[in-house]
């Protein structure tokens, strides 16, 4: 028989640990994945997780692909420390980027790059907005925000298809569901660096993402406001005591977490794509899930975490390119990578033996 | 040789995880003996008799049963046996009758007639006054422990384990538990008796084992040793008395409710009615009663977690209006709380001292420096609330967590003196702590009275009351009694209206 004991307390070190035992374990699990599906492992392998970090516009290339993800987690870690549970990044991503295409749509001859400032604010404006819709219903009528919030990312892809195929469709794109391209001032420049230049197709959507992730760490462990988060999700009965409203953090903290899925909307758009399509997010909205846990829910650790994901990812184009290792064993590998998480959860907090004492 | 004895454990021990619950304890009970177990809260007595029970199995030691080793595999065999138990928090089914919840714990199939009609007969034979047919729903706390007692005697048990029994019951229904637990022995049951007042010990038991911190510290004759020597034993080290200095109690009221009133929010929820009292200048005024009796409830309305103003007539500390005030927003203006649970209630358990001192002041100006929480200040506060309380801690900011239940509630309860409160509003200050931090907490209630605030106790511990209120009232069935002076007050007078009597308005 297996028992679970709680540990009366648990060192500092296995917190770190366990992360990175989940991530090796899920690396060996998939060297052998790998093998039964007949490939050459430790090659399968190397491709997969290490010649994305082999040259330079390729680490730049993970950071771009690490940026909506660490934009997404870091808002994820609030709703998730306050034991609020937004699945709907996906949907508030898309109506991020839809807000975000509105603005760039109705100044077609935009020159400033102030407009870029405004499609962000439109993109988080639109973003809490959607994710308000679940935190109200929770809020007002006891609704489980876990379900109407991934039933509103539906919606928002069925919007953004109807959108581009119809009121928004660029005429002249020969009946291809497509926006007219954005004005140049309403893309996102590359990033220009001293001696180097350009280098992959980083961007300066990249150094914003690491900003947010380092101002939410500083809110989360250094503020009122974050102290409220986490008092609330440790203990709500305590933080109510406290004098602070249960419903003015749910509230918080979905429409905080809708604002910057917006916002990754609107930056994928606008430094990657440059016009809106009906798909516009690899699933961002979902993987950025499997980030806030890798990140232990720790805003800084986010951006790491963020970095590891997007490497599966890139991993998984390499693999697939250069030995035809079907896409679809990425997505094996973020579940994976989150059941690993998920058990060593329970073993950082639970002993486990095995057997019985008589 | 004497005679075998009933009931005997020899070297029981048990661990859980890095945790020694009961280490190597010894005990031995004979027929028809009223046997105490004694001990402080962790002191290990549950784990003791959950074990005699057969719900958690020793990892070490032998149970004798009537000279015969025997091991207890679950409640089935110790009943099978006739081993009996009435549990402190039993749980009964409140839609069902009381025939129909016995059947349910039954090991034996009978049909609701035959059960009703034994059931009616031992009530009698017992001077147990239960109707068989009655729905659970509509028993006090009291009547519902009388159904498990039945539900017990029904198996004509050779060994009954009563752990706490009295905790839900008024003095005369203790009274009337002790007839019958007296008639019992005479019948030769015998019977453990697990509680830690001493009075009751003495009224009741002839012997007494005492445990500390798991292990078995002596078995005593507790008719001839006193209370003092008794509750030394059971803490290890020698105790003062605290006692109440008769402090001036000004006339200007600093506290007011009135017509107070909260609807249930479900089904065993209690309404609270038309609550009216004040508080003056040194005051304590304690409120006694049993737990259920809408002490939850009126503890959350005068925090403010629950607030109505069109259900409150009136609530004001001074000139303030406190109605639609936040928890927060009421302390600022000069009442501090103290829930009861010191466990994700009054206190965060995994969370460091530090935050736990910052839920009570965060909105204090000094508590933010352009923005960010001011660590050092946080971190000031909070050593001198751990040196001012004597909260002893494993490390300089540890997880509330680490601290023993004791030491937790000095912390809670400093944090909240050292706010200087002008009306403190207190629930069971001392539950479920060591008899050392009750001292403290007491004392540390008496000297801010004697400063001048105005104190609201609510306990369930008599002897609390007792010992340190100035005026006292009783909470029932949601009804707040009027106030008494301690002087007119005798523990009978406050168990009538505990047991829901209308005393005449004082």
């Amino acid at each position: 028989m297996i028992t679970l004991e709680k540990r009366t307390s648990v060192p500092q070190w296995l917190r770190y640990a366990t992360p990175l035992l989940a991530i090796g374990v899920t690396i060996l699990l998939g060297g052998v994945i790998f093998a039964v599906l007949g490939y050459d492992a430790p090659k399968a392998l190397s491709v997969f997780f290490l010649s994305p970090l082999s040259r330079a516009d390729q680490i730049a290339d993970l950071f771009v692909k690490a940026c909506p993800l660490i934009i997404i987690g870091t808002g994820l870690v609030f709703c998730y420390r306050a034991n609020i549970w937004n699945i709907g990044a996906e949907g508030q991503l898309v109506l991020g980027a839809l807000g975000a295409g509105w603005v760039a749509l109705s100044f077609p001859d935009a020159t400033s790059y102030s407009i870029l400032i405004l499609m962000a604010l439109a993109a988080m404006a639109a973003g809490a907005l959607w994710a308000l819709i679940p935190a109200f219903l929770r809020v007002r009528f006891s609704t489980n925000e876990i379900l109407v919030s991934l039933m509103l990312t539906y919606v928002a892809s069925l919007l953004i298809d109807w959108l581009v195929r119809g009121p928004w469709r660029d005429p002249m794109s020969f009946g291809f569901p497509l926006t007219p391209l954005y004005a140049d001032a309403a893309l996102i420049p590359p990033m220009i660096l001293p001696v180097v230049g350009r280098i992959g197709q980083l961007h300066w959507g990249v150094p914003l993402a690491l900003l947010i992730a380092v101002i939410a760490g500083i809110i989360m462990r250094r503020t009122l406001a974050g102290y409220q988060v986490r008092l609330f999700g440790e203990a709500p009965r305590a933080a109510k005591f406290a004098g602070f409203s249960p419903s003015k953090v749910t509230i918080g903290v979905m429409m905080v977490s809708g604002a910057l899925a917006g916002l990754a909307g609107a930056v994928e758009v606008s430094a990657n794509i440059g016009q809106l399509q009906p798909n516009i997010s690899f699933g961002f909205g979902f993987t950025a899930i499997i980030v806030a846990f890798l990140a232990r829910l720790n805003p800084m650790a986010v951006i790491l975490a963020g970095l590891v994901v997007a490497l599966a990812e890139l991993g998984g184009d390499a693999a697939q390119i250069s030995l035809g290792v079907p896409k679809v064993v990425t997505g094996l590998f973020k579940g994976l990578l989150l059941f690993m998480l998920l058990a060593g959860e329970t073993w950082t907090n639970f002993k486990i033996s095995v057997g019985r004492k008589s | 040789m004497s005679v075998t004895p009933l009931f005997e454990a020899k070297a029981i021990s048990k661990r859980f995880g890095d945790f020694t619950a009961n280490d190597k304890v010894d005990f031995a009970i004979n027929p028809g003996e009223i046997h105490a177990l004694l001990g402080e809260n962790g002191a290990g007595k549950s784990t003791f008799v959950k074990m005699v029970y057969g719900v958690l199995q020793p990892d070490d030691g032998q149970f004798y049963f009537q000279g015969q080793p025997v091991s207890l595999s679950g409640p089935q065999a110790a009943r099978a046996m006739g081993i009996g138990m009435v549990f402190q928090h039993f749980s009964q089914f409140e839609a069902l009758s009381v025939a129909e919840n016995i059947q349910l714990a039954m090991d034996q199939n009978e049909s609701l007639e035959a059960l009703s009609r034994r059931i009616e007969s031992l009530s009698q034979a017992y001077g147990i006054p239960i109707a068989a047919d009655k729905l659970v729903a509509d028993l006090s706390v009291g009547e519902q422990q009388r159904v498990e007692i039945l539900r017990c005697l029904l198996q004509s048990p050779k060994l009954l384990i009563m752990d706490e029994p009295t905790s839900v019951l008024t003095p005369q229904e203790t009274e009337q538990l002790f007839t019958v637990i007296r008639q019992l022995a005479d019948e030769g049951c015998a019977i453990l008796f697990i509680s830690h007042k001493l009075d009751e010990i003495k009224a009741l038991c002839k012997q007494a084992t005492i445990l500390r911190g798991g292990k078995k510290i002596d078995t005593l004759d507790s008719e001839t040793h006193s209370k003092h020597q008794i509750a030394e034993m059971m803490v290890g080290t020698s105790i003062s008395a605290i006692t109440r200095k008769a402090g001036a109690i000004g006339t200007k009221s600093l506290f007011e409710a009135k017509g107070l009133s909260r609807p249930a929010d479900g089904p065993f929820d209690i309404t609270l009615s038309d609550i009216s009292f004040s508080l003056y200048e040194g005051q304590i005024l304690g409120i006694a009663g049993i737990s259920g009796n809408g002490q939850d409830e009126l503890m959350g309305a005068l925090t403010g977690e629950w607030r109505d103003p069109s259900l409150i007539a009136h609530l004001s500390i001074g000139t303030d209006d406190l109605r639609t005030l936040s928890p927060e927003e009421r302390r600022r203006k000069g009442v501090g709380f103290i829930p009861e649970d010191r466990n994700g209630h009054a206190a965060v358990p995994s969370m460091r001292l530090t935050e736990n001192s910052l839920m009570t002041s965060h909105s204090a100006p000094e508590m933010t420096k352009k923005g960010l929480i001011a660590d050092d200040v946080l971190a000031d506060k909070t050593r001198q609330i751990i040196a001012d309380y004597d909260v002893r801690t494993p490390e300089a900011n540890p997880l509330a967590s680490s601290l023993s239940g004791g030491n937790l509630q000095k912390f809670v309860v400093g944090r909240e003196i050292a706010r200087a409160p002008k009306v403190l509003i207190v629930s069971q200050p001392t539950w479920g702590v060591d008899i050392g931090a009750a001292q403290l907490i007491r004392s540390a209630l008496l000297s801010l009275a004697q400063q001048g605030s105005a104190i609201f106790m609510i306990s369930q511990d008599l002897e609390e009351i007792f010992a340190i209120s100035s005026h006292i009232a009783v909470l029932h069935d949601g009804h707040l009694s009027a106030t008494y002076e301690l002087e007119e007050m005798t523990p009978e007078k406050v168990g009538l209206l505990m047991g829901g009597a209308q005393g005449e308005r004082a």
